[in-house]
């Protein structure tokens, strides 16, 4: 057995507002080092809801989670906050830049804070996760002046800073014209065959699905 | 936690909105401002008015008051012991105004560690004859050096120099407002009539004005020396002593001590001028409560701005969130940025206060009450700077406090969600 890197034990989740309602229904299933999978359903079958829960931003449900066979359940705010800085990286379908910073010091945030490497480390790092999506030109310039597509690049740079376990992305490409969806489907690709990276991408997009290993279906908040 | 990449994230967010950032920064400036230049300007008028009265009294007057024996013959007979005795008509004995045995008493002072200095006085009613009429005065026996040493006695002679009543035999320096009734200039001869009938010349040396207009009517100094041959009286002949202590606070004890060592009335400041430090106080009170109100609402200035920043900024913290800072981390960036904001307007506020200081220090103000004053007086201690700096950074850090928790709270899922 290869080895796991997230697993999820029989989660279920409920909202309360306005009425109870459960969105996810025991949800179990491994993903182990290597992996790239996809998370499919339709609109509203509790995909999203499922990844913010693997990703510990949410932390309002049954069942359990484990992050590098560590469970997560019961963990203070502060040490979510540190396993997600170390062990994930997130790519949403908006890019999230800070646009005070420039596109460097924007990748460089999240390994400042880690803070295990030296600022001059991490910036050499940063440059070099840039280059290798083909965009280290921009590295000077605002985050905000640059196009959608590059900005998606340079959120997918900075959940790559330190090095994490896993990738995890909401419609990454939601927002993207076809010509920069392939783009950054290529780019996890590549990620999770040169690179051996686990990543797990939400995606109501059936056509992506397919083109990753493995597909995890979820309807009606359960897996189909 | 990682403070300097915590402090470059503040900065950063700080500069992206430095307009509004200078707004918030200019409310605290303008009240630190407000609060130095109004603290110094309060405290400088209490120095003054403190002083007008408190400088030139004594700590401690050891003198002789004029009034009943304490020791009535009834009191001290064995047959009324048990009784309580009713006096009536009791008149002042015929004790002498002099303080007995003046030279041991001032030999006792010099030992005394606790006494700064003192000044011998005779105090005594006197006439001034002015053509037919006789003006009633108190002539004032004075050592002059201790009397300019210890109660800035050189600060209230306007015309002629104190000293010059030592230097000059029989002379005399009169009340600005004697001065005028008896149509006395500098180096005139008044004539003067003591109680006993005795008539004397003095010579005007110069004018003495208090600012107390009635006390400038009565009052004359002439030198000890000069006095005591008025009246007839030796060279030890002394009716009070002005004592000056180096710690003031001590003058109640002391003057019990002094009443009781020798034997007689010993007055201390506190008694004498209880109502001057209850205005001091009321003064400074109301200033500080004044300069901490602009203070507060400069607080809130910085509390609304920061709250609209976090507005603008939830992404932002979201995705901070997201990618490994924690409640904890994004709290400290609002904290750093509204103290920031504080730092930074309150050095500001403090550099403005000292130069609108010193512009109220140059604005003339003149009055016939106060002759050596000739602009306002502005206090420049530094407690009022440490006291300005602390409680900028105090009410910045409270301003920023609620918005800052808030940032802390904002659940990131909610945020991306709803994109």
């Amino acid at each position: 057995m290869a080895n796991c890197i997230l697993e999820a034990k029989s989660i279920s989740k409920y909202f309360y507002d306005p009425v109870k309602f459960k969105v996810l229904t025991d949800i179990s299933f491994r993903v182990n080092k290597g992996d790239f999978v996809s998370v499919t359903g339709k609109s509203g079958c509790g995909k999203s809801t499922l990844l913010y829960i693997l990703s510990t931003l949410d932390t309002d449900y049954e069942g359990d989670l484990l992050i590098d066979d560590e469970t997560m359940r019961g963990k203070k705010e502060a040490q979510l906050a540190r396993t997600r800085n170390e062990k994930i990286g997130f790519v949403f379908q908006f890019h999230y830049l800070l646009n005070e910073f420039t596109v460097l010091k924007n990748v460089m945030l999240p390994g400042l804070k880690l803070n295990r490497l030296s600022a001059l480390e991490v910036e050499h790092k940063a440059i070099e996760k840039l280059k290798m999506l083909g965009i280290e030109h921009l590295a000077t310039k605002k985050a905000n002046l640059i196009s959608g597509g590059e900005k998606q690049r340079v959120a997918i740079a900075r959940a790559m800073i330190n090095d994490p376990h896993i990738i995890m992305g909401d419609e990454p490409t939601g927002n993207l014209d076809m010509k920069n969806a392939e783009i950054v489907f290529d780019i996890f690709k590549k990620l999770a065959e040169e690179f051996n990276q686990t990543l797990l991408i939400v995606t109501h997009d059936l056509d992506f699905a397919k083109r990753t290993h493995r597909i995890i279906e979820l309807e009606d908040g359960k897996l189909k | 936690m990682n403070l300097k990449l915590i402090t470059d994230i503040a900065r950063s967010l700080l500069l992206a909105r430095w307009k509004q950032t200078l707004v918030a920064a200019i409310g605290v400036t303008f009240s630190i401002t407000m609060f130095i230049a109004l603290l110094g300007f309060m405290n400088g008028l209490n120095d003054l008015l403190d002083g007008l009265v408190l400088n030139r009294t004594p700590h401690i007057r050891l003198y002789n008051e004029i009034k009943p024996n304490d020791h009535q013959p009834v009191n001290q007979s064995k047959d009324f012991k048990s009784s309580y005795n009713f006096i009536r008509s009791v008149k002042a004995s015929t004790n002498r105004q002099e303080l007995y045995n003046s030279s041991a008493i001032l030999a006792t002072l010099d030992k005394d560690e606790r006494v700064l200095g003192y000044a011998p006085k005779i105090t005594s009613q006197v006439f001034f004859n002015a053509g037919t009429t006789d003006i009633t005065g108190v002539i004032n026996g004075i050592d002059v050096e201790e009397e300019i040493r210890l109660f800035h006695f050189k600060d209230y002679v306007t015309s002629g120099a104190a000293i010059d009543i030592n230097r000059t035999s029989n002379s005399i320096i009169l009340g600005k407002g004697l001065a005028e009734k008896l149509l006395a200039n500098l180096g005139d001869v008044v004539q003067l009539t003591t109680a006993e009938g005795e008539r004397f010349p003095l010579k005007v040396v110069g004018y003495y004005q208090s600012g107390i207009a009635d006390y400038d009517k009565v009052q004359s100094f002439a030198s000890v020396k000069t006095v005591q041959k008025i009246m007839g009286k030796p060279g030890n002949y002394i009716t009070d002593i002005q004592v000056k202590l180096k710690d003031m606070s001590k003058a109640p004890a002391m003057a019990k001590e002094y009443s009781r060592l020798f034997q007689c009335d010993a007055e201390d400041i506190q008694t004498a001028n209880a109502q001057y430090e209850t205005g001091s106080f009321i003064r400074t009170l109301i200033s500080y409560a004044v300069g901490i109100t602009l203070l507060i609402v400069a607080g809130f200035g910085i509390f609304n701005i920061l709250n609209m920043m976090i507005y603008e900024k939830m992404d932002s913290i979201a995705i901070l969130k997201a990618t490994g800072f924690s409640g904890r981390d994004v709290k400290w960036i609002f904290l750093i940025i509204a103290m920031g904001i504080g730092f930074i307007g309150g050095i500001a506020g403090l550099v403005f206060g000292y130069l609108l200081s010193l512009i109220i220090d140059q604005v003339p103000f003149t009055t016939s009450a106060l002759p050596t004053v000739k602009t306002y007086p502005v206090n420049y201690s530094l407690i009022y700077y440490l006291i300005g700096a602390i409680f900028s950074l105090i009410t910045t850090y409270f301003a920023g406090w609620f918005p800052a928790r808030k940032a802390s709270k904002v659940d990131p899922v909610i945020i991306i969600r709803g994109k």
